[in-house]
């Protein structure tokens, strides 16, 4: 890994503090003073030991036009995956089993692999696919009723909607 | 009965009812792969549904809940990823039901096939 400019470890530090300490107070469920600071103290240390280790974004990922997607895409990825769950419980009860089963591939235009894994776990999410594997840009899907073996109606039909939003969070 | 006591038993309901559909799913598909599909989205909302259930329920637990939601939402889909891929990489290969058998499995350029595993499976 290069090294990193001050900046950009400012900016690493702070956004894993902000979300350990999201973190810290949803466990701890409560706003009294003694477990803010405790849980200040150890955000901050564990977070200046992890600056290089568990971060993926500077601090432009806290701008309110960038949380306002996240929010959203929390919003598309739920109704995605309540129509899973009702396309698998309509293929399991009707008596017929009706299922084409079979692996197709397409490219991505994200580049981190954060974002990468963000898109591939909610693919597995959604209405029948399941990620097979990640190898650079390309995703491997098994499909549980295959459309098109073609890459890119598979893409417009599978992946498309989450990563309109997600080339604008990452 | 208060409203919150209502909405946490419906959503349990609910829960539980998904949770026995990804049990049915898993005893009635035909190879590994759909398995892992009905079993990964029914009990990832199942799960959800349950865990926000009992938040309802017990109103100081809301927040703890939330948290397990989304290691849930984190967890469960890596788990079944890594699952589909060491099985492909071990050699038992999806089930194509299609006549076109060869464009139907799209891994086989990252994974070619090997001949007698594929006749044992």
């Amino acid at each position: 890994m290069q090294a990193l400019t001050l900046n950009q470890k400012l900016g690493r530090f702070i956004v894993n503090w902000v979300f350990l300490m999201l973190l810290w107070i949803m466990f701890t469920s409560t706003f009294a003073a003694q477990e803010l600071i405790v849980g200040g103290l150890l955000t901050m240390i564990i977070s200046l030991l992890s600056i290089r280790l568990f971060t993926c974004c500077d601090l432009s990922l806290l701008s309110p036009v960038k949380i306002f997607w996240m929010v959203y895409y929390f919003g598309v990825f739920l109704v995605a995956l309540i129509q899973a769950n009702l396309d698998v419980a309509r293929r399991v009860i009707s008596p017929s089993l009706p299922i084409n089963p079979g692996v197709v591939k397409f490219k991505t235009k994200l580049k981190t692999n954060y974002s990468k894994m963000v898109l591939a776990n909610s693919i597995t999410l959604t209405p029948g696919t399941l990620t097979i594997d990640v190898i650079d840009d390309t995703f491997y899907i098994h499909w549980i009723d295959v459309k098109t073996t073609d890459p890119e109606k598979a893409f417009t039909e599978i992946a498309e909607s989450f990563e309109k939003v997600l080339l604008k969070i990452f | 009965m208060s409203i919150m006591e209502i909405i946490g038993g419906i959503l349990i309901i609910i829960g539980s009812i998904f949770l026995f559909l990804g049990a049915l799913g898993i005893y009635r598909m035909p190879d590994i792969y759909n398995r892992l599909q009905a079993g990964t989205k029914a009990t990832t909302l199942g799960a959800m549904s349950l865990i926000l259930g009992v938040g309802f329920l017990e109103p100081s637990w809301i927040l703890k809940s939330l948290v397990l939601i989304i290691f849930i939402a984190f967890s469960n889909p890596i788990s079944s990823h890594a699952l589909a891929r060491a099985t492909y990489r071990r050699g038992h290969y999806p089930l194509i039901l299609s006549d076109d058998k060869e464009n139907m499995d799209a891994y086989q350029e990252v994974v070619p096939h090997e001949k007698e595993k594929e006749e044992k499976v």
